[in-house]
C-alpha cells in the first residue's frame, strides 16, 4: 500500500511537471479593449510576443528615384499593367519585387528571360497578375487596408510562395461505421487544433456562404441555421484568430456575437476583409491554375489561395502596421489610369490579359 | 428567547480565537464572537457601498446594476471611487466578511468539540472567490482583471473571459472541475433519492434502514459506499469542484495566454502517434 502510494505521488508529480511545462510562465501583458470589467482583452506572453515581433519586421524601404521621366509603356515593350508609371517608378517596383519575392541567386532572372519583354517564364505572368491584385487592394479596399495598404512583401516575406496559403482538400473518404465526419474531429492547425471542420475556406473564402449563424430572435421563428453551420463558421473564426494572433474579444463582445452595436470597430474591418479575400481568391488566384506548373498546384489541381493569415502572419496588423503600401505610391492605381487598370482586372483574366 | 434543547451543548464558554471572553456572547440563538462582529461590519459596509454604486450608476434595475473593477491601466494601485475604487473596497469587504464567517465557524467548532469540516469546506468556496478577484488579478498585474459585481454583468465577464481563450471547454482544469460538479450532483441525487425512499415507505410498511439502502445500491451498481462514506465522498467531490474551478481560472491568463485548444498540442505531439 505504501509503495503504491509513493508511486501515485511520483506519477502525479511527473504529470504536473509535464502539464506545467506546456504552459507559459507569468508575468503576462494584457490589453483592454472594452469598458472596464467587460473582459474584452488581448493577452500576450512577453517572450512569445517578442519572437513574433522579430519575425514581423518590414524590409528597408526601397528609395524612390522620383516620378519624373518618360512613361515606361513608351520606353519598354510589352508593358500591360504598369502603364501609368514613369521609368524611375517602374524601376523602383522591379527592384522591390526582386528584393521581396525573387530568390537571391536568381534575381531578375526569376521572372525575366534574356529578352526582358518576353512572357515565356510563368512567374512573370503570375507577377503581372499579382501587381494588378496589389494595386486593386490598395486602391479599392480602403474599407480593410485603409491608407496603409499592402506590398508583395506583406504576404511573400522573401519567399516565392507565401507561408500561410491554402488549397482545396480532396473529398474525405467515408469511414466504415463512422459515416460522413463532415471534416470534423481531426485536429488541424487550420482551425486552431479544435474539433471543428478543418477546411472552412472553400465555403467562405471562395464561395460566398453566409457566415451569420446566430439567431435574431429568442425563440425559433423560421431560422433554419443549424449547429453544423455554426461549426463551419466557428472553424473559420478559429483560423482568423490564429491568423491575426488575437482572441474572439478582439472583434466580438461574446454576450452577442452578431450584434454590431456591441462589437468593436475591428469587426467592421474584418467584414470588409472577408469580402476582399473572396475577390482575391476568385478573381486573381484561382484563375491562375492554367498558368502555374503542376508542382505549384494543390492536390485537386487548384492554385494556392489566401486567407487572413497570409497577409497578417499572426499579427493583428501585418508587420504591426509598418512597411505597407503607403510607402509605395507606385502600388496604387493612379487616378488618371483608373479606367485602364480596372479594365485589365476583369474576371476573365487568367494571367496575361 | 427560550433556549432550544440542543443549545445547552452549543452555549459553551471559550474556544474563541480572538478577544477572549469579550465577544463570547449570544444574541437570541445566534453566537456573536469577535468574528461575528467583523462579519457584520464588513457585510453592512460592503452592501452600503454596492447600494451607493447603484445610486451613482445608470440604473436601479436589479439585473443590470453593476459595480465594475478599475481599468487595467490602474494596475495594482488604488483607483478613484467612481472609476473602480468602489469595486476595490467592496472586494475588501467581501473577503473580510467571508473569512470572518469561516473563522466564526471555527470558533463554533471549538465550542462543540467537533472537527473543522464545515469551515474547511467553506474555505474552498472562499478560495475560489479570492482566486478570481485577488490572486489572478495580482498575477496578471491589474485589479481590472476581477469580475464586475452585477447579476448580468458578471455573466458577460465569464463569457468574454472564456472566449479570450477561444474555447474554455478545452481548459484541462475546467474539464476536471465540471466533472466534479456533475459528479457532486449525481451523488447528491442518488443519496437524496435513497434517503427519501427509505424514509417514506408506502402505507403499512416500516421505515427502511441502512442495510436496506446498502442492498439497493449493491443490486443496482454493485457497490454501496455506505452511510458515512457518502458524506465523505460528497465533501470530497464538492471541495474538488470548487478547487479545480479556482485552478481553471487561475491558469487562464497567468499561465496561458493563447487558446485552450492549442494547449493540447503536447497531446497531439506525443511520440506514440505524432
Amino acid at each position: 500500500m505504501k509503495r503504491l502510494h509513493t508511486h501515485l505521488v511520483r506519477l502525479a508529480a511527473a504529470s504536473a511537471c509535464v502539464l506545467l511545462a506546456s504552459c507559459e510562465a507569468p508575468p503576462m501583458t494584457s490589453q483592454q479593449i472594452g469598458y472596464r470589467g467587460v473582459a474584452m482583452e488581448q493577452n500576450y506572453h512577453p517572450a512569445t510576443y517578442k519572437a513574433t515581433q522579430a519575425k514581423n519586421v518590414p524590409p528597408p524601404v526601397i528609395p524612390s528615384m522620383g516620378s519624373s521621366g518618360p512613361l515606361a509603356v513608351n520606353t519598354y515593350k510589352n508593358i500591360k499593367v504598369l502603364t501609368d508609371l514613369t521609368v524611375p517608378e517602374m524601376t523602383r517596383v522591379m527592384l522591390a519585387m526582386t528584393a521581396w519575392v525573387a530568390p537571391a541567386d536568381k534575381s531578375c532572372g526569376y521572372c525575366h528571360a534574356a529578352d526582358m519583354a518576353s512572357d515565356e517564364i510563368y512567374q512573370k505572368v503570375v507577377a503581372r497578375r499579382m501587381l494588378q491584385m496589389v494595386r486593386n487592394i490598395n486602391s479599392n479596399w480602403g474599407g480593410h487596408v485603409a491608407n496603409n495598404g499592402v506590398t508583395c512583401y506583406t504576404c511573400h516575406r522573401g519567399q516565392q510562395v507565401p507561408a500561410r496559403v491554402w488549397y482545396i482538400n480532396p473529398a474525405e473518404k467515408e469511414l466504415p461505421l463512422l459515416g460522413d465526419r463532415a471534416l470534423q474531429n481531426s485536429p488541424a492547425k487550420s482551425v486552431g487544433l479544435t474539433s471543428l471542420p478543418y477546411d472552412p475556406f472553400p465555403s467562405f473564402l471562395l464561395s460566398g456562404h453566409d457566415l451569420k449563424v446566430a439567431a435574431t430572435t429568442a425563440l425559433p421563428a423560421g431560422d433554419r441555421k443549424s449547429i453544423k453551420q455554426a461549426e463551419w463558421t466557428y472553424g473559420l473564426m478559429m483560423n482568423i484568430s490564429a491568423g491575426l494572433g488575437v482572441n474572439c474579444t478582439y472583434c466580438h463582445n461574446s454576450r452577442s456575437f452578431r450584434d454590431w452595436d456591441q462589437s468593436t470597430p475591428a469587426r467592421a474591418r474584418a467584414w470588409h476583409a472577408i469580402r476582399m479575400v473572396r475577390q482575391l481568391n476568385n478573381d486573381y488566384l484561382a484563375p491562375l491554375a492554367s498558368v502555374f506548373p503542376p508542382e505549384r498546384l494543390g492536390p485537386t489541381g487548384d492554385t494556392a489561395k489566401v486567407n487572413c493569415g497570409t497577409c497578417h502572419q499572426g499579427v493583428f496588423k501585418p508587420m504591426y502596421g509598418q512597411g505597407g503600401g503607403a510607402d509605395y505610391p507606385e502600388l496604387r492605381e493612379k487616378p488618371k489610369a483608373v479606367t485602364a487598370a480596372s479594365s485589365t482586372a476583369g474576371r476573365s483574366g487568367a494571367g496575361a490579359p | 428567547m427560550a433556549m432550544l434543547d440542543f443549545e445547552r451543548k452549543y452555549r459553551i464558554r471559550g474556544g474563541t480565537l480572538i478577544g477572549g471572553d469579550h465577544f463570547d456572547f449570544w444574541v437570541g440563538p445566534l453566537y456573536v464572537g469577535f468574528f461575528g462582529i467583523t462579519t457584520l461590519v464588513f457585510s453592512l459596509l460592503g452592501t452600503a457601498l454596492i447600494v451607493y454604486g447603484a445610486a451613482i450608476g445608470p440604473t436601479w434595475n436589479l439585473w443590470q446594476i453593476s459595480i465594475a473593477p478599475p481599468d487595467l491601466s490602474y494596475g495594482l494601485g488604488f483607483a478613484p471611487l467612481k472609476h473602480g475604487g468602489l469595486w476595490q473596497w467592496i472586494t475588501i469587504c467581501a473577503v473580510g466578511a467571508f473569512v470572518s464567517w469561516a473563522l466564526r465557524e471555527v470558533e463554533i467548532c471549538r465550542k462543540l468539540g467537533i472537527g473543522y469540516h464545515v469551515p474547511f469546506a467553506f474555505s474552498f468556496a472562499i478560495f475560489a472567490y479570492v482566486t478570481l478577484v485577488v490572486i489572478r488579478p495580482f498575477l496578471l498585474g491589474a485589479w481590472g482583471h476581477g469580475f464586475p459585481y452585477g447579476i448580468f454583468s458578471h455573466l458577460d465577464w465569464v463569457s468574454n473571459v472564456g472566449y479570450q481563450y477561444l474555447h474554455f471547454h478545452y481548459n484541462p482544469a475546467h474539464m476536471i472541475a465540471i466533472s466534479f460538479f456533475f459528479t457532486t450532483t449525481l451523488a447528491l441525487a442518488l443519496h437524496g433519492a435513497v434517503i427519501l425512499s427509505a424514509a417514506n415507505p408506502p402505507a403499512g410498511e416500516v421505515v427502511k434502514g441502512a442495510e436496506h439502502e446498502n442492498t439497493f445500491f449493491r443490486d443496482i451498481v454493485g457497490y454501496s459506499v455506505g452511510a458515512l462514506g457518502i458524506h465523505r465522498l460528497g465533501l470530497f467531490l464538492a471541495i474538488s469542484a470548487a478547487f479545480w474551478s479556482a485552478i481553471c481560472i487561475l491558469i487562464s491568463g497567468p499561465f496561458w495566454t493563447r487558446g485552450w485548444p492549442e494547449w493540447w498540442s503536447w497531446w497531439l505531439d506525443l511520440p506514440i502517434w505524432r
